[in-house]
């Protein structure tokens, strides 16, 4: 690999060969095909699920589970690079990223990307079962297919129905203790589903991104920012309710309880702040307030998982337990 | 021949070629970890109480 990138300066019968050092790939270029910083959202939320389930695994199977999740979420992100590829390298923040760079070519990202997915979803079904090597399976598929090859770059709604796929780690991951799909695995994933939208236009409001540039259809763009926060508005009362939901599970205790009281209403506080501002507001001071509701968003998501497994560990200490 | 010129190129490669290496070593272990987990469960499930010595296997 990185052979066909090195460029030869100087003719064969030189002896001296020169390569493009800049564009030799090392194993950090092909780690960052699987979108690391992804991973780690994925790791954390499959590994709630797999705590919170009910039922035992064995931690090392537990460990190894995760690790599968992972590898098919950094699967899923390496065949997104190697489709996007061409707007990667329009747009300036993905500009830098190792096939735009120029260090691996498309063609060893789709290769790492269909290896490392088969080799996860079998992997996972051995060490666990069926059901989560299927979910895990369908999440690949979700991403790279519905929303990478089809979604992306035809609907503004692209992001939403495409968050799907960051949604099913904790439903992965509590299949992978029970083998089933319940109501609450499923509350886990729509947590995650309506997080997404309000989480990702809060950024989109204040990141000067080339989405236009490179012709992809983002909310931002085809609807105007007014439009964009009447949406985050929208989508974070459909959130509330959803978060709210989970009551009706015995996941939630009260460690769920304060967290939820807290965070959702910090979180629509910050949503009707931003419904209620325009460009002129925002921009006179940079943006102040999508900043914040976008690290509150990062917040609410780590605190809700954090206290579902909280809850978890209470009742094993005979504490709290469901209402 | 031993390369008498270590260019960057060579490093790059040298951290592929580790960084593949630590990877394989790894799944090795994972599998072999998996596989003494799931064959102690097996025989846990199969003979509660007994020990794989106690269930036929001998050296």
């Amino acid at each position: 690999m990185g052979w066909r990138h090195a460029k030869r300066k100087t003719a064969m019968t030189d002896a001296t060969i020169n390569f493009d050092d800049d564009r030799e790939a090392g194993f950090g270029d092909y780690f960052a095909l699987l979108k690391p910083r992804v991973m780690s959202l994925v790791v954390f939320t499959a590994l709630a699920g797999l705590f919170v389930a009910p039922g035992q695994i064995h931690p090392f199977v537990g460990f190894f589970s995760i690790l599968c999740i992972a590898i098919g979420g950094g699967a899923s992100g390496a065949l997104n690079m190697w489709y996007d590829a061409d707007i990667d390298r329009v747009m300036k923040r993905t500009s830098k990223r190792p096939i735009p760079a120029g260090k691996v070519e498309a063609g060893e990202a789709l290769a790492i990307g269909l290896t490392l997915s088969g080799f996860s979803v079998v992997m996972l079904g051995l060490a666990s079962n069926w059901v989560a090597a299927g979910l895990l399976a369908f999440t690949i598929f979700f991403y790279a297919v519905v929303y990478t090859m089809w979604l992306k770059r035809s609907t503004p709604q692209n992001i939403v129905i495409g968050g799907a796929a960051g949604a099913f780690p904790p439903m992965i991951g509590w299949a992978a203790v029970t083998g089933d799909i319940t109501l609450a695995s499923t509350l886990m994933f729509m947590l995650t589903f309506m997080w997404t939208p309000p989480h990702f236009w809060a950024l989109a409001l204040f990141m000067n991104s080339d989405y236009d540039k490179a012709k992809v259809p983002m909310l931002t763009v085809t609807h105007g920012k007014r439009a964009t926060r009447a949406h985050i508005l929208v989508y974070t009362f459909a959130l509330v309710m959803t978060a709210f939901a989970l009551f009706l599970t015995p996941l939630a205790g009260w460690a769920y309880l304060v967290v939820a009281v807290v965070m959702n209403a910090a979180f629509l506080k910050g949503a009707w702040d931003i419904y209620r501002r325009d460009e002129v507001q925002a921009e006179a001071d940079k943006y102040k307030v999508e900043k914040y509701v976008f690290k509150l968003s990062l917040a609410y998501l780590f605190l809700h998982f954090t206290a579902l497994m909280v809850d978890k560990m209470l009742l094993g200490f005979g504490i709290g337990g469901p209402f | 021949m031993a390369i008498a010129h270590i260019h960057k190129v060579h490093e790059s490669r040298k951290s592929r070629n580790v960084g593949l290496g630590l990877v394989l070593g790894l799944f090795v272990v994972l599998v072999m970890g998996l596989t003494v987990v799931k064959l102690t469960a097996q025989n846990n499930a199969l003979m509660p109480g007994v020990g794989p010595a106690q269930q036929g296997v001998t050296k």
